[in-house]
């Protein structure tokens, strides 16, 4: 069957340029591939958050989180985050100065510090368990150890994916491809502290108002 | 069992095959001889190398786009034949006779239809039509992530996998497609049905995931010069609204579900009806991320519609921005009406009417859609082919469909009709008369682009009147009996007077049996035709958009040079301007390689599933180690493109012009 | 008004359907669910208005612009026509503007928990009645009821005196059902720890169904009952025979009653434990557990109100 009946109409007699001629190339979007990653993480633990705040007063006759939390050490845990934050950016700045062995001792730093939060965030968990509030007890600390622990696991993944990218720094240097790579890990990063600080202020400050 | 083994195997004994069940027996034999019987043939004709370094590692957008389509298909056959199943059961379920399914197995199956039919069957069709289109739409090489795109495709076949495996192996869930707790809580449902629903979702959720982060970049960065928003094909702007809806949906199923797998591996009360558990917020978070999912399912499906209908008119889209506003107006109200599906769970008047009345709103832009399709053929020359037809199809089938929805959305006659059959007719109405429809239009449309060759049409006008008179046969009587107050998932009836109607319904369906038949048949009739179908000149339909400039199939890099766009139907504006395909003057073309290791990482991604799924914690365990390792080593892969030298560019190019030119010769000289 | 057209509209369906079906959802026996009737009528008719000319004009089109009628005008370069566009918005505009104010007006008349202040057309409740309530809980896989004022409980039958206004007040025992008689009014959830409301009137003597319109598993096909509208004459003589024939409800035997049955006949109970619906719908009839109500107690202010249960820390 033919589909000519309709035929484009007659040509316009300005010239129009249809082709790019010299190779053309899109520009790079792995940076906004990333950042539209975080923000479907983000919603990830906006659900967290929702579902906190539905049971957070859920206790079953169980701890509160006034009962429970142990402020000062929470403090601490956010100082180390705050300060790996800050530690990622002097990473970053040696980045932008092409100096690898400094990019890598502050990467180094924060991955330190990641670690020693994790390793307060485990204990404090440790702790929970150990005085019968674990995550089973009721649906306040079901939804308390689910937040936390989603941030938790972040940084445990992030501190893999740190090594990882060490490794690979040191095996190829500061090359196009693992700048654009310590740039997504320090967004990840950096969304994590923000993160925390929601996770901080609703679930730490404001449980031990309750 | 001693320790280790039950570490080892988890709660995976024999007695989880399930051989009390003839029906299942029967079809293990089937599935296991066709498979085998394939295998067989695919080696005797020495594929396997083929299809691997062509098909399984590649990551071009166009082989992944139709593998996405076939997957769709083979699993449209396993969710036809559930409903099949169901439809016989229904029909024959009466009085004293109890029907030929045992209740549990009837109860698997309108399980597994819902969430195949949804998950496995419109997504793949959906993403991959968007895999194929959309680059070359836009006058791209490919998607901005190629591997990510292998991998989505696998990790989508991966859950699909678990859910055919969840067949023979075990059972699958008895809770409905959306699987609400308390029904889905480890007391009530202690096997391993929930658990194979919620890790094949989980795991093609991760492919789909990415697949909407991936198009939302390539559309955002990739368009060609000249492209700016408001030039985007409808396509790809529908295509856009999509994967912006996925990536804002998804998170949200992926919460909840891991929000369900800890109260049934850990014991936890976010869902339970003890220690202040609440089963309520999942049917609220599952729906914040399900209704978006049918606008996720029909956008595309417009934007399809929209290709469709100013191509076979020969004319420009009528209202071009009242669509594109009309896509994003629905794109955002899609957030603000997820509580509609649940009016009858006693929140208050003005929460309801609220959320009735947004539901309504909807209803306006997509009229407005409606309208403009109406007057895209107004004062057109309009080719009756097979994928307009389709369009016809679906213009008159979708406002019935759409009709009953708002009607659905008043809340006092919700609750009338809520979960009876006049529910499940209307989405019956808008999914098989919107999506189905929309998808073999657009099969029809683009098969020359991928094949080279067109359709039969005397396959596809069967199929699409068995279709049709099929779909009307099989779901009017639904809305009949949704009147006379029938509910759904009902597995035995005692009302004779009802069977009527049920039966009329089996006819529906065997008749829709016959479509999808016609549909294979084409296809393979097609094929053995392919000679006199054939397309030489990349532009069978005379069509609009970039996509008909390239031959067909297009070459590997799509565009030997990128476009330039001026105008919304760009191509149509080049052949307007007698654009004169270049000769010389090529450069060499930057590609990305294969890879397997998107295979790789959704085949262990499903060991872990299904170790998860058996409480094999051993094996499970290893297998998440070996997942990091995988991705950890594909991460130090740097060496990832290569070039495909100007000469071959030019070789091929050439050869496309030469066929392309006799052709238009001899069609001239007959 | 409504009701005549409400009849042409059920005619013109039973034309269309072949008649002889019992629409029991259009044609009801509650005023409630007739209300709901119309107002799916209305609504219907109010989309026709835009519903039927787009198809016909699909059907025109595509028949009148057909590539082999070289007589019909054919203007390939047309896009755009601001009138056009603006009709083509605000016809389904206006629609949905009717529609959402009838959507608005009617939610809030026909919300379940709103107390009826009629019990047919032009018949307002008489002052001295109170509606007859009832207790409804969902169980695994059977309805049980209790009649408070009458003292008594039955498993899967329900009845109630013809034009006299009855609050249901449902609850489950775990899974989510839906509480549902066609012919009475819409359909609610009965959810465990949770109490949702039905107000409702029965207009005709009669038997009608009920049954759960939520799949909640293995058991979800038996669960259904009928529905009794009676005179108040036989309503009062149903009381006295269930308080003849049944068996007292206590706690024990209730515990029994709560295993998961299937097709579950029809049981009476003569009296009730007092305070049993009470606990079933706070979780705690089991003594020793911690009620639904004292949920957001915690360890650091203990308090017992109910006086049934105790914390056990």
């Amino acid at each position: 069957m033919s589909h000519s009946t309709a035929t484009p109409a007659a040509g316009n007699p300005e010239k129009f340029e249809f082709l790019v001629t010299g190779d053309h190339h899109a520009p790079n979007g792995t940076l906004l591939g990333f950042w539209l990653y975080l923000m479907s993480d983000c919603l990830v633990f906006a659900a967290l958050f929702a579902t906190y705040g539905v049971l957070s007063q859920n206790y079953a006759g169980g701890p509160s989180g006034a009962d429970l939390f142990d402020l000062p050490l929470v403090a601490l845990n956010t100082a180390f985050l705050l300060f790996s934050s800050i530690t990622y950016g002097f990473a970053m700045l040696q980045m932008q100065q092409k100096k690898l062995q400094g990019t890598m001792f502050w990467l180094a730093i924060t991955g330190l510090f990641g670690l020693a939060f994790l390793g307060l965030e485990l204990y404090e968990f440790y702790h929970l368990i150990h005085q019968g509030a674990g995550p089973q007890r009721s649906a306040f600390l079901s939804s308390f150890f689910t937040l936390v622990g989603t941030h938790g696991l972040h940084v445990t993944f992030g501190i893999i994916w740190l090594v990882t990218l060490l490794v690979q720094l040191r095996k190829y240097g500061l090359t196009t491809a693992n700048r654009r790579r310590l740039f997504c890990l320090s967004m990840f990063w950096h969304f994590l502290d923000v993160v925390w600080i929601g996770v901080f202020t609703i679930v730490y400050l404001m449980g031990s108002m309750s | 069992m001693s320790e280790l083994s039950t570490l080892i195997f988890g709660r995976l004994t024999w007695d989880a095959i399930p051989l009390h069940d003839p029906i299942l027996i029967a079809t293990f034999a089937v599935v296991a001889l066709g498979g085998a019987a394939l295998l067989a043939v695919l080696t005797y004709y020495k594929v396997w190398g083929y299809l691997w370094s062509e098909w399984f590692t590649s990551i071009d957008h166009k082989r992944i786009g139709v593998m996405y389509i076939v997957l769709g298909l083979i699993m449209l056959l396993r969710g036809f034949a559930d409903a099949i199943m169901m439809r016989i059961h229904q029909a024959i379920a009466f009085g004293d006779a109890t029907g030929y399914l045992p209740p549990d197995h009837y109860d698997q199956i309108f399980t597994a239809h819902g969430v195949i039919m949804i998950f496995f069957v419109a997504m793949p069709f959906v993403v991959g039509l968007m895999n194929y289109i959309v680059p070359l739409q836009i006058g791209a090489r490919d998607v901005a992530f190629p591997f990510l795109n292998n991998l989505s495709f696998w990790m989508t076949a991966a859950g699909a996998g678990l859910v055919m495996v969840s067949l023979f192996i075990g059972e699958f869930a008895k809770s409905g497609w959306l699987a609400y707790p308390p029904l889905t809580g480890i007391m009530q449902s202690p096997g391993v049905g929930v658990d194979y629903y919620i890790w094949s979702l989980q795991i093609a959720g991760v492919g789909t995931l990415l697949s909407g982060v991936n198009f939302v970049v390539t559309i955002v960065k990739m368009r060609a010069p000249g492209m700016n928003m408001m030039k985007m094909p409808v396509f790809t702007w529908t295509a856009l609204c999509t994967n912006i809806l996925i990536v804002a949906a998804f998170p949200v199923l992926t919460a909840v579900l891991v929000l369900l797998s800890l109260d049934r591996y850990m014991d936890m009360n976010f869902f339970t009806n003890d220690l202040g558990g609440n089963a309520m917020m999942y049917v609220n978070l599952i729906w914040i991320w399900g209704h978006p999912e049918v606008y996720i399912l029909i956008l595309p499906i417009f934007g399809v519609f929209s290709e469709i209908v100013s191509t076979y008119s020969g004319k420009r889209l009528f209202g071009y921005s009242s669509m594109v506003y009309a896509t994003l107006v629905i794109t955002i109200l899609s957030y603000l009406v997820w509580l509609h599906h649940f009016f009858t769970m006693g929140s208050g008047a003005t929460v309801n009417s609220f959320f009735g009345i947004t539901t309504m709103i909807i209803s306006i832009p997509t009229g407005a859609k409606i309208f403009n399709w109406l007057f895209t053929m107004y004062r057109g020359r309009i080719q009756m082919d097979v994928p307009m037809m389709w369009t016809l199809g679906f213009m008159v089938t979708f406002v019935i469909g759409g009709m009953t929805g708002v009607l659905l959305a008043v809340p006092p006659a919700d609750f009338v009709l809520h979960n009876s059959l006049f529910l499940i007719a209307h989405f019956h109405n808008v999914i098989i008369g919107g999506v189905v429809f929309g998808t073999f239009a657009a099969i029809t449309y683009w098969y020359p682009k991928v094949t080279g060759y067109k359709l039969d049409p005397f396959w596809g006008k069967a199929s699409f009147w068995c279709w049709l008179i099929g779909f009307y046969l099989a779901f009017m009587p639904l809305y009949l009996l949704g009147f006379m107050g029938v509910t759904r998932r009902m597995s035995h009836f005692d009302d004779p007077s009802l069977q009527i109607w049920f039966q009329v319904a089996l006819g529906g369906a065997v008749l829709i049996g016959l479509g999808i038949a016609c549909f294979l048949i084409q296809l393979y009739v097609s094929y053995k035709k392919r000679g006199s179908l054939r397309d030489t000149s990349g532009d069978p339909w005379n069509g609009r958009t970039l996509e008909w400039s390239t031959s067909s199939p297009p070459p590997q890099y799509n565009f030997a040079f990128t476009p330039r766009v001026y105008d919304l139907d760009a191509w149509w504006h080049m052949k307007a301007n007698n654009f004169k395909r270049p000769t010389s003057g090529f450069l060499p073309v930057h590609m990305p390689k294969n890879t397997a290791a998107g295979m790789m990482i959704s085949g262990i991604s499903a060991v872990v599933g299904f170790a998860l799924i058996w409480h094999m914690w051993l094996v499970a365990g290893l297998s998440f180690a070996a997942l990091l390792v995988a991705i950890i080593t594909h991460t130090f892969n740097y060496k990832r493109d290569y070039y495909i030298p100007a000469d071959e560019v030019e070789r091929t190019e050439a050869e496309f012009d030469r066929v392309r030119l006799a052709n238009q010769q001899s069609e001239v000289v007959a | 008004m409504s009701g005549t057209l409400r009849n042409i509209y059920i005619t013109a369906l039973g034309a269309l359907l072949l008649s002889g079906c019992d629409t029991v959802v259009l044609s009801p026996s509650g005023d409630i669910a007739a209300q709901q009737a119309s107002l799916i009528v209305w609504s219907t008719i109010l989309m026709l208005i835009i519903v039927v000319p787009v198809i016909v004009l699909t059907l025109l089109f595509a028949w009148r612009y057909r590539a082999s009628n070289k007589d019909a005008t054919y203007s390939p370069d047309w896009d755009h026509s601001t009138s056009l566009e603006l009709v083509i918005w605000a016809a389904p505009l206006a629609i949905i503007i009717a529609l959402g104010a009838l959507t608005w007006v009617s939610t809030h008349k026909l919300d379940p928990y709103r107390p009826l202040d009629r019990i047919a057309e032009g018949k307002p409740v008489p002052a001295d009645v109170e509606p007859l309530i009832v207790e409804v809980v969902a169980m695994d896989w059977k309805w049980l009821f209790f009649y408070p004022e009458e003292g008594i409980a039955v498993v899967n039958e329900l009845a109630a005196p013809v034009d006299r206004p009855i609050k249901f007040k449902i609850t489950a025992t775990t899974m989510m059902n839906s509480f549902y008689i066609p012919a009475l009014a819409g359909q609610i959830y009965a959810m465990g720890g949770m109490e949702t409301q039905l107000h409702a009137v029965i207009n005709k003597a009669g038997s009608y169904e009920g049954f759960s319109a939520n799949y909640s598993g293995a058991g979800f096909n038996g669960m259904r009952f009928t529905f009794q509208g009676m005179s108040d004459t036989d309503f009062a003589q149903w009381v006295s025979r269930i308080k003849a024939q049944g068996e007292p409800l206590r706690r024990d035997n209730y515990k029994a009653l709560e295993q998961p049955s299937i097709n579950n006949p029809v049981q009476y109970f003569s009296a009730v434990s007092p305070g049993l619906y009470d606990a079933i719908l706070n979780r705690c009839v089991d003594p020793g557990t911690l009620c639904m109500r004292d949920m957001m107690q915690h360890q650091g202010h203990k308090r017992s109100n109910t006086g049934e249960q105790h914390h056990d820390h």
